[in-house]
Order: C-alpha cells, then sequence, then structure tokens
C-alpha cells in the first residue's frame, strides 16, 4: 500500500509538470483520480504493457471523460506501456500524447479516442460484449466525470448495459461536484446519482476515491460483485485538485495550467518518489 | 454495347440485398456480428437473428449508443455492422461516428437503409439526401451506394472482408435487379456502355435510370458512356479521368444533394486533373417530401428524361466552350 501512496505522488508530480509543460491541459480532474488510476494498473487490473489492441485475457480499462488524459498518461508510462521521457511531449506538435487520447498516433495503452464526452460508457460495453462472446472471465473498467453524466449517451448506455446484463463492466463515476463552468449542482443538477444508477438496474457502490485504502477495498468489493447479471457503477467521491492545497475543490482549475511559481509551490506538496521525468 | 439490352432479371429492394448479404458474410466469419437501433426487421435481419441470435445485439432507439459500442465491440476483433436508417445513422450520430470509430480506426460497417428520396411517404424528416458528403469527408471513411439487390449483396459481403470503417448506403424501393453475376470490387468502378460523347456517373437507384437514360441517348445517336460509381470513396479516379479524356463532358447522377456527394466527387477530380464540363444530377440543396418515389425522383428532377436533359446540355456546353 505504502507503494501505490507513493506512485500516486510521482504520478501527480507528472500531471503538474505536463500541464506546466505544455501551458495547457485540465490538472484538476486528474489530481481527483491519481488514486483510482494508480490503483487500477498498479493493482486491481490484469494487463500487459506489452501494448495488443485486441488484449486477449486481460482487463481493459476506458478513460470516458478524456480531459484528464495527464493522469492517464502518467498511469500509462509509469507502469511501463512507454517512456516517461514521452510526457514532456504532451499537448506539444508531433507527440503521441494528444490534448486529449487518441489511437491516431498509436500511443500504447490507449484503446479508443475519448474526448468529446459520453462515449466511453457505449464503447466499454462494446468491449465488454466481446470478451463475453469470446468466452473471456476479464473485467471491464470505464471511468466517468460526474458532469459527463449531462450528456445523455450516457442513459442510453446505462439502460443498455442493465437490459444486456453486461455484469463484467465496472464502470466508476468520479463523483466531485464540479465541472467547467462551476458546482454540478449549479450547472446541471444531477441529483443522486447513486439512485439513477440503481433504478436504470445497476449494482452500485460508493468509496472515497483519494484514500488509498478504499479505493483497493472498493475495486476488491466491485469485482466480487461480477457475473451476477448486472453492471457494477462505483460512485467515486473525489476532491477535484486533490494534493495540492490552493487547487482542491476549485473549479478553476478544471482546466488552467499553473505558472511557475505555482507549479513550485504544488510539488513541494508532493514528493519525489520515482523520479521525474 | 447498346443499353436498352440491359434487362432486369427481376424486382427487389436493396435492404434484402443487405439482409442476404450479412447472412453470407456470418456464415464465413465468425467474427460478424449486427447491431440495431429497433429497426432489424426493416433492415431485413430476421434470418440473420434466426441463424446467429448471439451474434445479433438489439440496442433500443438509441443510435448513439449503438455506434459506441459497435466500436469497443472490435477491441477483441469482432466486426459489427450497425443497422438503421440512413438518417440515423449518420446526421443524428456524426460526433460518435467521427471520435468513436473514424478517428479511433474502428473496423466497423455502418449499414444504412432507407436513404434519399425513395424513401417516401415518411417525408424529409426522414429522407437524408446529406449522409454520403457527411461521411465521405471524415478521414479514412470508405462510402460504398450500390445499385441493386444483387450489388448491395456482394457489397455487404465485401466489407466484411474489408478492413476500415465503411458506411454502405441502400434504400426501401423495389428496385430492378441488374447486377447479378456481376463482379464487385471495392473501389472500381462498374462500366456498362463505352462512350465517346459524354459520360454519365452515377451511384445507387440512379444507376438504373442512367441506364435507361443512356439508352434514349444511343437512340438518338449520342455515343454515352455509362459507369456506376459504387464506390463514391476512396474515388476510382483512374476510371473517372479514363473516360473524361475520351467524352470530354460528364453528367452525374445520384439521389443525394448535389453539394456533397458523388458529383462533388467527380468535379474535384476533373478540377484537379483535367476540367471538363459538368451538369449535375440530385437534389438541388432542398429538403424532400412525402409522396411515391416514383413522383418525388420526378418533381426534384432526379428522373430518367432529367438525366437525358442533362447529358444533351453538357454536350451542347462542350461544344460551346
Amino acid at each position: 500500500m505504502a507503494d501505490l501512496k507513493a506512485i500516486a505522488s510521482q504520478i501527480r508530480r507528472d500531471i503538474l509538470r505536463m500541464v506546466h509543460g505544455s501551458k495547457s491541459g485540465h490538472p484538476g480532474g486528474s489530481l481527483g483520480c491519481t488514486e483510482f488510476l494508480t490503483a487500477l494498473y498498479f493493482k486491481a487490473m490484469k494487463h500487459d504493457p506489452k501494448f495488443n489492441m485486441d488484449a486477449p485475457g486481460e482487463d481493459l480499462f476506458f478513460l470516458s471523460n478524456g480531459h484528464i488524459s495527464p493522469v492517464f498518461y502518467s498511469t500509462l508510462a509509469r507502469s511501463g506501456y512507454f517512456d516517461v521521457k514521452e510526457l514532456a511531449t504532451f499537448r506539444k506538435i508531433n507527440s503521441r500524447l494528444q490534448g486529449h487520447p487518441a489511437t491516431h498516433e498509436h500511443l500504447p495503452g490507449v484503446r479508443i479516442a475519448s474526448g468529446s464526452l459520453g462515449q466511453g460508457m457505449s464503447a466499454a460495453i462494446g468491449a465488454a460484449l466481446t470478451k463475453k462472446l469470446n468466452r473471456e472471465n476479464t473485467t471491464v473498467y470505464s471511468l466517468h466525470g460526474d458532469g459527463e453524466l449531462d450528456e445523455g449517451q450516457i442513459w442510453e448506455a446505462a439502460m443498455f448495459a442493465a437490459h444486456h446484463k453486461v455484469d463484467n463492466l465496472i464502470s466508476t463515476i468520479d463523483w466531485n461536484g464540479q465541472q467547467i463552468d462551476g458546482p454540478t449542482d449549479k450547472v446541471m443538477s444531477l441529483g443522486n446519482i447513486q439512485e439513477k444508477f440503481n433504478a436504470f438496474g445497476w449494482t452500485t457502490l460508493e468509496m472515497n476515491g483519494n484514500d488509498m485504502d478504499d479505493v483497493i477495498a472498493g475495486l476488491d468489493k466491485a469485482k466480487a460483485l461480477k457475473g451476477k447479471g448486472k453492471p457494477i457503477a462505483i460512485m467515486m467521491h473525489t476532491i477535484m485538485g486533490k494534493g495540492v492545497d490552493f487547487m482542491e475543490n476549485d473549479h478553476n482549475w478544471h482546466g488552467v495550467a499553473p505558472n511557475d511559481e505555482q507549479l513550485a509551490k504544488a510539488l513541494a506538496q508532493l514528493p519525489e518518489t520515482l523520479g521525474d521525468y | 454495347m447498346l443499353l436498352k439490352e440491359i434487362q432486369s432479371t427481376g424486382n427487389k429492394d436493396t435492404r434484402s440485398g443487405f439482409g442476404d448479404g450479412i447472412v453470407e458474410a456470418a456464415r464465413k466469419n465468425s467474427n460478424v456480428v449486427a447491431l440495431t437501433a429497433d429497426l432489424a426487421g426493416s433492415l431485413k435481419l430476421n434470418q440473420f437473428i434466426k441463424e446467429f441470435p448471439e451474434r445479433y445485439i438489439q440496442c433500443g432507439i438509441a443510435e448513439a449508443n449503438m455506434m459506441g459500442i459497435a466500436a469497443g465491440l472490435t477491441i477483441g476483433g469482432k466486426i459489427p455492422f450497425t443497422t438503421t436508417f440512413a438518417n440515423f445513422s449518420t446526421g443524428r450520430v456524426y460526433d460518435q461516428i467521427r471520435q468513436s470509430i473514424a478517428y479511433s480506426g474502428k473496423n466497423v460497417k455502418i449499414c444504412a437503409s432507407h436513404a434519399g428520396l425513395t424513401l417516401g411517404e415518411d417525408g424529409a424528416t426522414h429522407q437524408i439526401l446529406e449522409d454520403i458528403g457527411l461521411m465521405k469527408m471524415l478521414p479514412g471513411m470508405t462510402v460504398i451506394v450500390p445499385c441493386d439487390y444483387a450489388q448491395t449483396k456482394a457489397a455487404t459481403e465485401a466489407v466484411a472482408e474489408f478492413q476500415g470503417p465503411v458506411y454502405l448506403r441502400f434504400g426501401r424501393p423495389v428496385w430492378p435487379i441488374f447486377t447479378a453475376g456481376k463482379p464487385f470490387a471495392i473501389g472500381k468502378a462498374q462500366y456498362f456502355s463505352d462512350g465517346s460523347d459524354v459520360t454519365i456517373f452515377a451511384c445507387g437507384h440512379l444507376v438504373w435510370l442512367a441506364i435507361q437514360a443512356g439508352a434514349i441517348l444511343q437512340e438518338k445517336g449520342i455515343s454515352v458512356e455509362v459507369i456506376n460509381m459504387h464506390t463514391v470513396k476512396p474515388l476510382d479516379e483512374e476510371a473517372v479521368l479514363k473516360s473524361l479524356r475520351k467524352t470530354k463532358c460528364a453528367v452525374t447522377a445520384e439521389e443525394h444533394n448535389i453539394i456533397g456527394g458523388l458529383g462533388d466527387a467527380i468535379a474535384q477530380c476533373a478540377a484537379k486533373n483535367f476540367p471538363v464540363p459538368i451538369e449535375y444530377v440530385g437534389t438541388k440543396d432542398t429538403f424532400g417530401e412525402s409522396g411515391v418515389p416514383t413522383d418525388l425522383l420526378k418533381k426534384y428532377g432526379l428522373d430518367t428524361p432529367d438525366i437525358v436533359a442533362a447529358a444533351e446540355k453538357v454536350i451542347q456546353r462542350k461544344k460551346n466552350s
């Protein structure tokens, strides 16, 4: 567990240095989902960094809220999909690390483009159906922003997954209560997201997405619920900007890069554990 | 070749060609799966569902989700065929196709029925006349518009073997069958006659009307080349230019807005390589309306006499230039 927390600290440093380096990107949601991505790639998922798009026998992860690409890229690099030095090319010309994840430049670890919101749950369901058709007992994970739930396609997908008993799917909602224009309650009230998924026929559970022990326990619990005829949704409570005191709970850090001074102040709060890229 | 000698060997809707073609494709390849958005009957999937129930996925009336699921199914090797009307296969789900399928390079076959005016009585809400343009603008998308039952069946089988995203467009009405037994290859133009005065490039239902128009022109002593451009993208530029260098003028005929469709593709090819006068038969930047298909083709200027008139006009323009 200590190791996972150390990895998360390094990933947070990567996130901040990447968005600072390109003077653009989305640090807020990335920092909030760091424990989750770390736990997935370093503990929960069976996966092979020698990337194979079709991934027979592997668990799969789909990032639907593609704007938190910094945490995704850092996690992939730190788990061996590509050299961590490549993180320095984030959002720059001729890079495989596009602003939003893409397969077009063949970055290992990315299986579909995301960024235009609301599409990732459908893709994850499709991949989960293929796993079932191929008689695999593997798990497909997806991650969604709470603001992303404004998109109607999410609810089309939610209805489908329950109807077709896609019970090898674990979809996690990053419930931080923030979106670009402000708190979700002010922009578009989501109501009780958990009750909504329950009503759609999913099995749901909650976890604290910024407590590594709770994330590990939550993912274990979700996996134990697989194969029981219902898709599984995790309501993951997080703090946007987690780990950097002046970014926490402030939607203004959704999509803004820190300046030199802010970067130094932020990095001082996060131990360098694996060596900066 | 005398075009009046080309006879129809029967009448059937092109969508039935799709329904029969996907069964053949599924028998050959166990990775073929079919998705629909509550239009399995209209897309003639009955036999597929009977033979391959495990490989059939009902999505309900949720086309955006269907496109995303299709994209995801490709991961692990499935070859998904999405089925719904052309309008709901393209305009309604453009961003899903753009991001999850085209940009992501997914091997999805978007199969679209009830395209164009010949959908008929349902009217303009369902008669999409912009879909060829929408789809051909997407990088990496192959766009195929077969002309009859037999060619739609052949094209359906061919796209299953083809790697990459495809838009396959067909329709609702019963239409003459005239390509039975003829070879079909994606990206290869199909010749019905050789000529030296004018070329008629057509796709979809209008190929049959182009052959009728060509027969009338031949009776008038005009040497006409009728070419079926079933693959609108990638365009068989070699065939287009070979013909234009011979005839030095062309008519394009399609059940689509003249903006963005086959006509645009031919014109761009000509403008870049060998500029010649071109006349366009298609809808003139307008929506359709309810009516019997044949009446609609007449009213909107897509009928045989319209192709004849366009050919005569373009030959005159060539002479005047």
